[in-house]
């Protein structure tokens, strides 16, 4: 096998000079909310890596988070499957088909055994002896079962490895399953929303390659500098919902005003996503920014919580701090859990570095 | 018992050696695919298979109305947003709710833009490489490939030899890297690719080229949608309102929104005439002489029609994008559609793995039913959960097979621009007529694997147009004072019929598409789709004739039987869809009882 490449090398071999490197470096640090401290740490990663092999299978899905990860702006879709990670199995955009990316699956498994990531995509349905969803003849839950059992890590992407989203709605007829529920002996990243934002995704994946870790996660596996406030606390809109001006119908002088979206049955206050401040497609814009409220779909069974239509009845419409006081006490119960999570964290990076050693 | 003739013509012979490709790669979802071949190499059975059910319609039930286009809208999400286009106009419909002018032309310009955005990502990034051996391109001369990309696309900026040397180096590292990524186990060596080194080296530029730009032409989604993938819509109307220069008007459609709009319907329009028809005519030049994969294409094409001038006018005259259907063969007579009539559009499960507890019954969508029945057929080899070889007398499919008045129809962009030829579109004849003397083909060469994805190219370029249209009416009508986006009469459910029926339609980017739903007491009472990939993908129906997927592959030789390059070139030129085409119907829980979808 020949030396595998560095991320810097391949790089300076594309006529990258070390002046725009280390522009990019600190690009991805801002990206990443972190201070110029971090900037040379990036670049010596990004130096001495090669790049990491990443399985990515579908189940039961819509194809939405490829589609997602496809826009990426920075960094661009085609500089992270070219020159940071190694996309080797992704029956989504690979060339083979058949046999042969059969065949591209195990090798990678074969080759990289405990090294590389493993990203899934929709979920497993467990009904019908999970014949609701064939991948080679075969259950899709039997090629997740075998991709996990030698992968350092897993990421699952989006609502429906995460969550199980749509096809899991009420009565989810296929039993169609979260990724954690049948897998359970590997560290597990939940990257929710349907999709997550493009930015997020390369934003997880660059974390990793770059400091070589997992995430900081909350206690429901979510990284923590993506997932951890809500879209109301950030939202642009949050000065007319403090006022008390909303919209009151769709298109009313104060849809065109740019008022609160509450009233229209907004799920901003009680949805833990980036929206609102990395906002969406290189951030031209994001749901509520457009005029429709926040649909909640980075959430738990955010299909289930009744119409997307129907007004939050668990905050306060007009008190302000009686508001923040909810608002407090919600955060508390985070940092309450923050103990738990931070056990959890440090489970996984002992699960991780015992990979690593075997 | 192993030779067969379809009803629609076809003779199936399953006595060759069987080859099984599963996973079929590069397509939205799960398919399977397997035919016989016989000693010469040529397909004389063809079996396509849909592997995933996710049970969305039954999820649908009980449901609020106005909600059901987010959830169709996850049926699929490469063609993102047309499901749910389609469900606002099935609500509309049943509700009798009429949307102001500017809802229609920006739910056109979101629908046109899926519509571009699809077609350069299906051909650039799923599609290309079926023709395009990037590994040849290593071996390519970057002078010649300027001198290449000068004469096809003369207008298109990046064509120096520096430019395409660079790209060159960086595909060579690459490969050098031993890590090999998406090309590894790629049929790089098979004789059926045909391209010269610049050509491979030119196409592949492109490839990168059309990654940064897609994820520009989806920002008119995001503009008037707030996101994309699956952005909002509106029963009524669309969410975003439009202030050009009042108070707040930052937090609405302004001028700066416009301008940004607009900028990407030129960004489209140049890369569409400058790039992608002339890369579809450099490539299929070169491919000229594989005329094979025209199936159905010739015999019986389907299409709904969409991108009304006006709105709520779905008269076919008003619509840009053809409606119509062709059989027989005859394209001298274009069958007028109707979505209602009970008589027309059916669906059969006699080779599916669903049952209407009856042989041979075919069910209008308004009326579908809908039990599963996961089997293998007695000739079926392996297991139920090892599948070794298929049983196609049996059931064998998790789609069904939609039909229409008891015919198998081919749709997507090669049916809509063969019932638009037909019909006399003006656009399309032109378009069509200009790309064959371009190349110096016969009209008969439309009907194959290169014409489907020629056609799809031209209608590219041509909703580009639209979109530019549909920019400049609606700048038109703001200018004469009108800013509404948004009909609210009927928003409430009290205001609404005590039992309402309604159907809405579209031509999702790969092909008719059609939501039928029932509503009572303010609830979803049945809701069915017949999807694009459920027409082109369909297993035998009752009668025997086989569906488009399967009719195309049929009398087309393979170079290397083990090597699927042929025979995923001609599926991937439908653009299967598989997560659409299969997520019909129906149990509660882990029970697989039965349950009615009606």
């Amino acid at each position: 096998m020949p030396a595998i490449e560095t991320f810097y090398d391949v790089m300076r071999r594309q006529g990258i000079t070390r002046r725009s490197f280390m522009k990019y470096c600190s690009l991805t640090a801002a990206a990443l909310g972190l201070g110029p401290a971090y900037v040379p740490k990036i670049a010596h990663a990004m130096e001495t890596k090669p790049r990491t092999p990443v399985i990515w299978v579908h189940g039961l899905e819509c194809t939405c988070c490829s589609e997602s990860f496809i826009r990426s702006a920075h960094p661009l879709a085609k500089d992270v499957v070219l020159s940071m990670i190694s996309l080797d199995y992704d029956d989504t955009l690979m060339a083979a088909a058949g046999a042969q990316a059969e065949a591209a699956l195990q090798d990678t498994i074969d080759k990289y055994k405990g090294n590389y990531i493993l990203a899934v995509e929709g979920n497993p349905p467990l009904n019908e002896d999970g014949m609701y969803c064939i991948v080679g003849g075969k259950p899709f839950v039997d090629q997740l079962r075998h991709a996990a059992e030698h992968a350092k890590a897993i990421i699952s992407w989006g609502a429906c490895a995460s969550y199980g989203c749509v096809q899991a709605a009420a009565p989810n007829p296929t039993r169609a399953t979260p990724v954690h529920k049948v897998i359970t002996d590997k560290p597990i990243i939940k990257v929710p929303g349907c999709p997550p934002i493009a930015e997020v995704m390369t934003g997880v994946i660059t974390y990793m390659l770059t400091f070589d870790r997992m995430p900081e996660l909350d206690r429901q596996g979510r990284p923590q500098m993506f997932y951890s406030q809500r879209i109301h606390d950030k939202c642009y809109r949050r000065p007319h919902f403090d006022a008390g001006q909303f919209v009151e119908t769709w298109d009313d002088e104060n849809a065109r005003k740019g008022y609160c979206l509450y009233k229209m049955g907004c799920k901003g206050p009680t949805t833990y996503n980036a929206c609102s401040t990395v906002r969406w497609n290189d951030g031209v814009s994001f749901p509520i920014q457009s005029g429709h409220g926040c649909i909640g779909c980075s959430e738990d069974g955010f299909w289930d919580q009744g119409s997307f239509y129907d007004r939050l009845t668990n905050i306060k419409q007009f008190g302000i701090e009686a508001n923040a006081d909810v608002v407090g006490g919600t955060t508390a119960a985070v940092v309450g859990g923050a103990v738990a999570v931070h056990a959890a964290v440090s489970a996984l990076k002992r699960a991780q570095k015992k990979n690593e050693e075997a | 018992m192993s030779v067969l003739n379809t009803p629609n013509g076809y003779t199936m012979d399953n006595s060759g050696k069987r080859v099984v490709v599963d996973p079929v790669t590069r397509i939205e979802g799960h398919m399977r695919c397997e035919v016989n071949v016989d000693e010469n190499n040529m397909i004389t059975n063809a079996v396509s298979t849909g592997t995933m059910w996710r049970g969305l319609e039954v999820i649908l039930k009980g449901r609020d109305p106005r909600d059901a286009w987010a959830f169709t809208e996850r049926i699929c999400g490469v063609c993102t947003g047309t499901h749910a286009l389609t469900s606002v106009r099935a609500v509309e419909d049943a509700l009798g709710i009429q949307i102001p002018d500017n809802a229609n032309s920006i739910r056109n310009m979101m629908q046109l833009a899926l519509q571009i955005h699809d077609h350069i990502v299906h051909f650039y990034h799923l599609h290309a490489l079926d023709w395009v051996n990037p590994v040849n391109a290593l071996r390519a001369d970057p002078k010649a490939t300027s001198e290449l990309q000068q004469k096809v696309g003369p207008s298109h900026p990046l064509s120096s030899p520096g430019y395409f040397r660079d790209v060159q180096n960086r595909l060579k590292k690459f490969v050098e890297s031993g890590q090999l990524g998406l090309f590894k186990n790629g049929y790089w060596d098979n004789p059926a690719y045909l391209l010269p080194p610049e050509a491979d080296l030119m196409a592949t530029t492109h490839y990168l080229e059309a990654l940064d730009l897609q994820k520009e032409i989806v920002k008119v989604h995001t503009i008037f949608g707030g996101k994309n993938p699956h952005p909002n819509w509106l029963v009524g109307g669309v969410p975003c309102p439009i202030n050009i220069d009042g108070v707040g008007s930052v937090g609405a459609i302004n001028m700066e929104r416009l301008n940004l709009v607009s900028s990407i319907i030129d960004k489209c329009q140049e890369f569409n005439e400058n790039v992608y028809i002339p890369d579809v005519i450099a490539i299929g030049g070169f491919y000229k002489n594989w005329l094979y994969g025209g199936g159905l294409s010739s015999q019986a094409c389907l299409a709904y029609g969409d991108i009304p001038e006006n709105p709520n006018d779905f008269s076919p005259e008003q619509l840009h994008l053809p409606r119509g259907a062709i059989i027989n063969g005859n394209l001298n007579e274009v069958h007028d559609v109707d979505p209602r009539d009970p008589e027309q559009v059916q669906e059969f499960v006699d080779h599916s793995w669903y049952t209407y507890g009856e042989p041979g019954k075919g069910l209008h969508p308004w009326d579908g039913v809908t039990e599963p029945q996961y089997e293998l057929g007695p000739n079926a080899k392996g297991t139920r959960t090892n599948i070794i070889e298929l049983d196609e007398a049996a059931k064998y499919s998790w789609i069904k097979a939609p039909r229409w008045k008891g015919h198998a129809m081919e749709v997507g962009p090669l049916a809509r621009y063969v019932v638009g030829y037909a019909k006399g579109h003006e656009d399309i004849k032109n378009q069509v007529d200009g790309l064959l003397r371009k190349m110096d083909l016969p009209l008969s060469a439309v009907f194959s694997t290169l014409g489907r994805t020629a056609a799809r190219a031209l209608e590219s370029e041509y909703c580009s147009r639209l979109q530019r249209h549909f920019f400049d009416k609606m700048m038109t009508n703001i200018k004469n004072g009108d800013e509404s986006t948004a009909n609210v009469e009927k928003w409430d459910p009290s205001s609404w019929p005590k039992e309402a029926k309604g159907v809405g339609m579209t031509e999702a980017p790969r092909g008719a598409l059609g939501h039928w739903v029932k509503i009572k007491d303010g609830r979803i009472e049945n809701y069915q789709c017949v999807v694009p990939t459920t027409w082109n993908g369909s297993p035998r129906d009752t009668q025997g004739n086989i569906g488009a997927f399967e009719a195309s592959l049929m009398n087309t030789k393979v170079e290397r039987p083990e090597e699927p390059v042929e025979i995923l070139r001609t599926l991937h030129s439908f653009d299967p869809c598989l997560a659409c085409s299969t997520h019909v119907m129906s149990p509660d829980g882990e029970e697989l009882t039965t349950v009615k979808v009606r």
